[in-house]
């Protein structure tokens, strides 16, 4: 029999279906990042004490941190279980190029690890005494910051493929280049409890994304095809 | 629809292979024509995975070039990957999928689709269809294999799929499988298919297709 063809996008479909079924089967998986950063995020309230100003002041700071970080903890999951059992190979051998099959990986673990933050953290930021207002730049900046922050990670997680000891290094690795989005995300949110505009913080993670999107999966496809070497 | 048989030319020049300080293979170079199955030998170690990932555009060489129908795989890259079946030591089979999940999904890589009863017919072939919709977690090491070479029953069309590349194809199997196997891989060269495998157990293929190369010192 002679088999139909498939049109690139029903491929990338199809790559970015697979990444969500399979974390969908393991849910804990997704959950204890998720979890992590509701947690972490609640300890800082409960430490400091009842004092409204000086929560409202540390909010989007101690909130975009700890986006920071949950993200950061679930990068290695991004290629690591391909790399593994072998799937990653047959991806980068597949009849379409590795950019694209990065680049749905990335939108497959933003949608897993970054979406769910952007969702639950006004809720969070209500133990901080947030107003509406922030709460809505608070959304948005992450909205915009934390694909981003799987963009630029996919870096981390294609170049310590292998190794041991790769989730320290992926931190070091990564950290520092989250950094600008960090600045501006939580700078966003306060320009706004200050009463100023949040635009001029907004446009620049808006900017770090468009660039990040061009470059970031291009690097990660290189770097994979290094790894898997 | 009547397709004739493809003629194409692999043709490996000079190919070598650098690991660290040493010299994995050197000057290798031959010509490989649809219809005929090369046979790397060699003892653990020489080299043969790596050559076969070297073919398929998973490693690249220290020295050499390899080409398809006259053209360096490397400027081809996804046209080149898209006419390669590679099926390596890892069986690149997912636990958490079933088996028709992970066939589908290795199929549509290499640009096709097949539906469920496609699938599950190929898993007939292998003898495993009972396990075509378990998480593939639950099965044994050689049914993992068997799903991987149930693509050999999907894409065994050389015009569609004019080259396979199988690494140790016959590990993990039964008696009874591989006779299977072997039948199978030689109906597809006959057809004009063109394989490169490594095995360790003598295959019993026609000697008029085989085409053998010795790696290491023997």
């Amino acid at each position: 029999m002679i088999n139909n063809k498939i049109s690139t996008l029903s491929l990338m479909s199809r790559v970015f279906m697979r990444d969500i079924t399979l974390a969908w089967r393991r849910r804990s998986d997704i959950m204890s990042v998720f979890f992590f950063f509701i947690i972490a995020a609640s300890l800082f309230p409960l430490g400091l004490g009842a004092d409204p100003k000086l929560l409202h002041a540390i909010a989007p700071s101690v909130l975009w941190v700890c986006a920071l970080l949950s993200c950061m903890l679930s990068l290695p999951r991004m290629f690591a279980a391909d790399y593994v059992d072998g799937t990653l190979e047959q991806l980068i051998i597949s009849n379409q190029p590795t950019l694209l099959i990065a680049l749905m990986k990335i939108l497959a673990h933003w949608v897993l690890s970054g979406l769910p933050l952007v969702l639950v953290a006004p809720l969070i930021g209500l133990q901080f005494n947030l107003n509406v207002n922030e709460l809505q730049v608070l959304a948005l900046s992450l909205l915009l910051g934390t694909p981003t922050l799987s963009l630029i990670g996919s870096i981390g997680a294609a170049l310590t493929l292998g190794l041991r000891g790769g989730g320290v290094l992926i931190a070091l690795l990564v950290l520092p280049l989250y950094i600008p989005v960090l600045v501006f995300g939580a700078g966003a949110v306060n320009a706004v409890s200050i009463g100023m505009s949040a635009s001029g913080g907004l446009s620049l993670l808006g900017a770090m994304l468009a660039l990040a999107m061009v470059f970031a999966p291009l690097t990660a496809a290189y770097a994979l095809k290094v790894a898997i070497e | 629809m009547e397709l004739t048989a493809p003629s194409n030319v692999l043709s490996v020049s000079n190919l070598g292979c650098i690991r660290g300080e040493r010299v994995l293979f050197k000057n290798i170079s031959f010509d490989l024509i649809s219809g005929k199955l090369l046979y790397v030998q060699g003892e653990n170690g020489s080299g043969k995975t790596t050559l076969l990932r070297t073919l398929c555009g998973l490693s690249m060489p220290s020295a050499g070039e390899v080409s398809w129908n006259n053209q360096k795989i490397k400027t081809l890259a996804e046209d080149y990957y898209g006419q390669v079946l590679y099926i390596g030591h890892l069986a690149g089979i997912k636990d958490d999928l079933s088996a028709v999940e992970n066939i589908q999904f290795s199929i549509s890589l290499s640009g096709y689709t097949v539906d469920r009863e496609q699938a599950i017919g190929a898993l007939e072939a292998l003898g495993i269809a009972r396990c075509a919709d378990l998480h593939t977690r639950v099965l044994s090491q050689g049914q993992k294999r068997r799903i991987a070479l149930a693509q050999l029953w999907l894409q065994n069309h050389p015009q569609q799929m004019p080259l396979w590349i199988l690494d140790e194809p016959f590990t993990a199997l039964d008696g009874n499988m591989i006779t299977k196997l072997t039948q199978h891989i030689e109906t597809y060269v006959n057809n004009g298919g063109m394989v490169i495998f490594t095995s360790h157990q003598i295959p019993a293929f026609n000697p008029l297709l085989v085409q053998s190369l010795q790696l290491g010192d023997a």
